[in-house]
């Protein structure tokens, strides 16, 4: 177990290192560069601020700076918000983004296992079409449409009601993450439902099942004991990459909703070249998916017993 | 013995045989077929796709859209850039009608000279209200005409617009402006008006700064067009142009409305279903076809070559998708006058390979091991012959899936791009770009939004259930 996490984290370490070197290559392939936003600068202060951020060197070096602040955790400073490091754009932006993954996560995963169980529970009858007909709309309509819905669903109801039950937009109590949260994770909850009802299906088929029943356990008891528990496993599976898409996919719930996520600032950096913010967020997200991903499979082998992630995966 | 066969009568009545006797006859009735005809794997995969309802109706959904895009144009012309400023933001209907009128400025009313001196002497009264607030002449677009009695003690008059009923002084809406002739009781509005009914009002103002009581008036103007415009547009003849002046014409015709700028929706939706069609189908086939090969050489060769292509494409897979989707797309750049349509393309291709290229090296993997390969080489079969012949079209089936499923992926990215303004160069139409644009408008003009984001749900969709029938109908378990 300790060999197998300590090969995944090595990986792991390699992987942010391409991801890294991939990004600084893109980035700096980007004709201009984040001074360049500064109206009629004059050359020697031009000069200044180049020799401040290091821009005057030849982009080896650059390279080579960068990775030697990386190893020490020094993202740097912003170039275009003045006087930010870049470890605090993350330290105050990644929590908001982070909360609204994890309620979105669970919403997610709840809904589809519950939604995923009744389609199969009630299999070509009416819960099982009208479930998977909501489930293929919720994965044909594109999120920001969802997300407009939703605020104007927000806006309708208050209006219904007299007063304001849920801010439409903005950040700070639970109330604000409701409804991004859910749209967030719509679309995975959509894909979570698909899985859990094909897993269900090919459980209740299973040999155990019919042992149980012929040994007269109650219903109800075979339903959450045998088949719940075991039609669960893939969905864990998925959970990994699906964190990965909700975290990082959050831009367009962001934007609509006024969040002061950690997405919006990329966006924003990669539109200004602010070198230093898209390399922090870039390398920060791709450590946060490697560690995610790896956190999944450990879990995995934890829940399911017959799967030695060690052993088998090596 | 010999006594049976004398007695056969048959025989002894003709003993002589010709050789026609020994002829096979002529097959008059068919046995009982128990086989059923031969089908080729993929006419056996149509046949059951053929079975399931709801693929075919997303088949023919996929060919209209198609057709919508790629055939529409060649035998209707559309504009895509062209601005019909009389038309902005207008909901999809039939033709409009509307009125042309002159857009020489109206002169005004005024208080008669000896009149006017008496009210000016007059004492001001803060709580009298503007009396006989009227609508001169039939309010259109193109102006609105108000007039009023004259107020005593006032020096002028301010007039406001509102789009809701005025709830109280503080909130009479938009100021038009104040009248500046003495004497005048008129006002001319021709500030941007729609078709919507507005709340005009009127305060009259004393020489000391004090305000009247406001009277509103309701008015919603007919949509009229002004006759040089008409002209410009040829929506008139410039023969007899002063004979049309108060009569109606037909405006442009558009038929899913305009959007914020005046240019035609449905022209829009035609071509930005061409860019989206075409980054949501050729990306995808694409980077599939990249995947082949790099799978298919991958899980061939195998060993040690297998393990560092595969550890490469892991590297790929482990890239946060969308801000290396934005990088790319920014790195790469669009110059002036591109569509910014390849180097979308570009990086999808460069970021989507490697799925399609672990899913096609571990059927490799499988295939390898299977016996009709073997007894393939074991005949002599060469490495060109079982790839053609074995592995491509066992692959096949799997990737063709992996395809239908990847369309929508692609759809959504171009739509997301496109909405976050990373997407193509404007005036390129896309449906993401579309999105983004009705956005803004949403609240007040709906089919902006609406009709983008629905081509963008159907054809997701189509794909997606074509995907659900072409999984079911390649899964031999489900033959029967």
């Amino acid at each position: 177990m300790t060999q197998f996490i300590l090969k995944r984290l090595l990986s792991g370490v390699i992987t942010i290192w391409f991801i890294a070197t991939a990004t600084f290559i893109g980035m700096h392939s980007v004709p201009g560069d984040p001074l360049a936003n500064e109206k009629a600068v004059a050359p020697e202060i031009r000069r200044n601020l180049e020799a401040r951020y290091g821009l005057d060197k030849p982009v080896w070096q650059q390279y080579g700076i960068f990775l030697g602040n990386m190893l020490r955790g020094d993202f740097g400073i912003s170039f275009t918000q003045k006087n930010r490091y870049v470890n605090d754009i993350i330290r105050e932006h990644f929590p908001v983004s982070a909360v609204l993954g994890v309620l979105a996560l669970i919403i997610a995963t709840v809904g589809g296992v519950i939604w995923g169980a009744l389609t199969a529970v009630y299999r070509d009858r009416w819960p099982d079409s009208v479930i998977m007909f909501l489930v293929v709309i919720a994965v044909s309509v594109p999120s920001f449409v969802f997300a407009m819905l939703g605020q104007l669903g927000i806006l309708a109801m208050n209006e219904w009601l007299g007063f304001s039950l849920l801010p439409v937009a903005g950040w700070g109590s639970f109330g604000h993450m409701l409804v991004p949260a859910l749209v967030l994770g719509l679309g995975t909850m959509a894909y979570l439902t698909r899985l859990m009802r094909s897993s269900m299906l090919e459980v209740t088929s299973a040999d155990y099942i019919r042992t149980a029943k012929a040994k007269g356990v109650p219903p109800l008891r075979i339903f959450y004991k045998h088949q719940l528990r075991n039609a669960i496993l893939p969905v864990i599976t998925v959970l990994g990459p699906s964190i990965a898409a909700i975290t990082t996919g959050g831009f367009v719930v962001e934007l609509v909703f006024a969040i002061p996520g950690l997405g919006r600032f990329f966006v924003q950096a990669v539109q200004q070249l602010d070198y230093t913010v898209i390399m922090g967020t870039t390398v920060f997200y791709g450590a946060f998916l490697v560690i995610m991903v790896l956190l999944v499979d450990i879990l995995y082998g934890f829940i399911d017993p017959r799967i030695r992630v060690g052993k088998v995966r090596g | 013995m010999n006594q049976t066969l004398e007695t056969n009568p048959t025989l002894t009545s003709n003993p002589q045989m010709t050789p026609a006797d020994f002829e096979p006859l002529v097959k008059t009735r068919q046995a009982d077929l128990i086989v059923r005809p031969s089908l080729s794997f993929w006419q056996d995969t149509w046949q059951r796709l053929k079975r399931n309802r709801r693929a075919i109706y997303s088949l023919y959904l996929i060919i209209g859209l198609l057709s919508f895009s790629y055939l529409l144009p060649l035998f209707v012309s559309f504009d895509i850039a062209e601005q019909d400023l009389t038309q902005i933001s207008q909901p999809p209907g039939l033709g409009r009608q509307s009125l042309v009128v002159d857009t020489k400025p109206w002169a005004g009313r005024f208080v008669e000279e000896g009149e006017r001196r008496q009210l000016q002497t007059a004492p001001f009264d803060s709580r009298a209200k503007v009396a006989g607030l009227e609508v001169v002449g039939e309010a259109n677009t193109e102006s609105v005409r108000l007039s009023w009695q004259p107020l005593a003690g006032a020096i002028g008059y301010r007039v406001y617009r509102h789009l809701l009923v005025p709830s109280g002084p503080a909130d009479l809406g938009l100021p038009l402006g104040q009248t500046d002739q003495p004497g005048q009781i008129s006002f001319e509005d021709r500030l941007k008006l729609q078709n919507i009914s507005y709340y005009y009002s009127v305060q009259a103002v004393s020489y000391d700064g004090q305000l009247s009581d406001y009277s509103t008036v309701e008015v919603k103007p007919r949509h009229a067009i002004s006759l040089r415009a008409a002209l410009s547009r040829g929506l008139v003849d410039a023969n007899d142009a002063e004979a049309m002046l108060g009569q109606e014409v037909e405006l442009k015709r558009h038929l899913m409305g305009t959007d914020y700028l005046g240019r035609d929706l449905m022209a829009r939706l035609v071509y930005g279903g061409q860019t989206s069609l075409f980054i949501g189908i050729v990306a995808p086939l694409l980077f599939v076809a990249i995947g082949i090969l790099y799978g298919g050489v991958s899980g061939y060769l195998g060993g040690r070559i297998d393990e560092v292509m595969m550890r490469f494409a892991d590297f790929v897979i482990a890239l946060p998708f969308l801000l290396f989707m934005i990088l790319f797309r920014v790195a790469m750049g669009i110059g002036p006058g591109e569509s910014g349509v390849t180097p979308m393309l570009i990086a999808m291709v460069l970021l989507g390979w490697p799925t399609a290229a672990k899913l096609v090296r571990g059927q490799v993997l499988q295939l390898r091991e299977q016996p009709f390969v073997e007894a393939a080489q074991l005949m002599g079969a060469n490495t060109h012959y079982l790839i053609w012949r074995h592995m491509l079209p066992n692959v096949m089936g799997v990737v063709l899936v992996s395809l239908t499923f990847s369309i929508p992926s692609a759809i959504f990215t171009e739509a997301f791009l496109s909405f976050i303004g990373m997407g193509v160069a404007p005036p390129t139409p896309s449906w993401g770009a579309m999105c983004n644009d009705g956005v803004k408008s949403f609240m007040s003009h709906p089919h902006e939004l609406l009709f983008p984001a629905l081509f963008i749900s159907l054809t997701v969709l189509a794909f997606n259930l074509l995907g659900d029938g072409l999984r079911d109908a390649l899964d031999a378990k489900m033959k029967g």
